[in-house]
């Protein structure tokens, strides 16, 4: 429900990175969403898709990247990818876990512009 | 006329095709550059458009977990433990503070503060002598950030509190991603709701340190299978201490105390 204020602080961070490199024109823009930020990226389409007009970067192409859960696994002291949604069960020893490594990404990462 | 010399620029370079089919002649690569990326071209005086890929790694909520850092910060010097209290609507955030408030409230000061889209009602409910606090209506935001708990805990006395309990705006959804500065996150689960709701709205529950089954008194006449929410909370959120609890009977209540009891502790 708040991507349209996500999607605003990308874009102010992608206008002011454009103005103070003398780009005119923004080509592409890559953000990294994690499984767990709690945010849509099809929200965050339209929402670019409405706020972005008639700036520099109306035209560029957004690449949204979804960073993957990540948790660790106490008792076999590995990290491990998390494959079935948001039961994170290690693959080795089954156990539950709640310690999350990574997933939590919301981040601007990229732009290309000129 | 010299024929021979209709093509002079291209004597750099020649494309002779030597099998396969001949391409057809339509292709639209000769066609006048689009006017964009003509104007590229003129104003890179080598011909060359001058791309530049930034990598710049910028956090989206970098201001909202910068002030969050900072509260969190104010709240350790205080001493005091915050807590940020979150649920869908009608879940019982604003019951579950009132007995909290008139039972734990007296033996360890306590504030609030509570936000809404709009009315002062549940910060009206939680009113009491003893209890500095404040409501938050934020007008159309579904959540609660850093900025307006900074804003918020101004507005109170926090003259030897211990506990500051943030109840959030009922949402399941956006409050997971906007750090308050709480050293607690509480999440709440009703009887009223499904016993699948943590499988459904995993974020939220994955930041919880404890998870409330509130209104379990009416879980018989309800038909909703307590164990099995349980569960449930465990799979998605194995971090989480679970307690079940009810409002209206006091059941659970002596845990809950106790687990405040031992945070304020810590916090001193």
């Amino acid at each position: 429900m708040h991507e349209v204020g996500i999607m605003e602080a990308a874009l102010g961070a992608v206008l002011s990175q454009a103005r103070s490199r003398g780009a005119q024109r923004v080509h592409r823009i890559v953000l990294r969403i994690g499984a767990l930020s709690g945010v849509d990226a099809d929200s965050l389409r339209f929402a670019f898709d409405a706020i972005a007009a008639g700036t520099i970067a109306a035209e560029a192409e957004l690449e949204i990247r979804d960073v993957p859960a990540v948790a660790h696994c106490a008792s076999c002291a590995k990290d491990f990818t998390a494959v079935s949604g948001a039961i994170f069960s290690c693959p080795r020893c089954r156990r539950l876990s709640g310690e999350v490594r990574q997933g939590r990404e919301l981040e601007l990462s990229r732009i290309e512009m000129s | 006329m010299n024929t021979t010399s209709e093509t002079p620029r291209l004597e750099k370079f020649r494309i002779t095709p030597l099998s396969g089919p001949a391409a057809s002649s339509s292709r639209p690569l000769s066609a006048p550059l689009s006017a964009e990326i003509k104007a590229a071209f003129d104003a890179s005086p080598d011909g060359e458009v001058a791309v530049q890929s930034v990598d710049v790694r910028i956090p989206l909520l970098e201001k909202n977990d910068i002030l969050a850092e900072r509260n969190r910060g104010y709240f350790l010097g205080r001493g005091l433990v915050a807590l940020n209290l979150v649920s869908s609507p009608g879940a019982g955030k604003t019951t579950l503070l009132e007995r909290t408030l008139d039972e734990f409230g007296h033996e360890t000061r306590c504030a609030v503060l509570v936000g809404d889209l709009e009315t002062e009602n549940d910060g009206r409910r939680l009113r009491r002598d003893h209890v500095p606090v404040a409501q938050i209506t934020t007008g159309t935001t579904c959540h609660l950030d850093a900025s307006m708990i900074a804003r918020g805990v101004e507005a109170l006395d926090l003259d030897r509190v211990k506990a500051l309990f943030i109840e959030n705006v009922g949402n399941l959804v956006c409050p997971a991603s906007f750090d308050l500065g709480e050293q607690v996150r509480v999440v709440l689960l009703s009887t009223t709701e499904g016993e699948d709701k943590p499988l459904k709205y995993p974020p939220i529950f994955k930041s919880a340190h404890v998870v409330l089954l509130t209104k379990i008194d009416v879980a018989g006449a309800l038909g909703f299978d307590c164990a099995l929410a349980v569960e449930n909370i465990r799979r998605i959120a194995p971090q989480a201490r679970v307690i079940q609890l009810s409002a209206r009977t006091g059941e659970g209540f002596a845990a809950w105390f106790d687990l405040l009891r031992s945070l304020v502790a810590k916090g001193r």
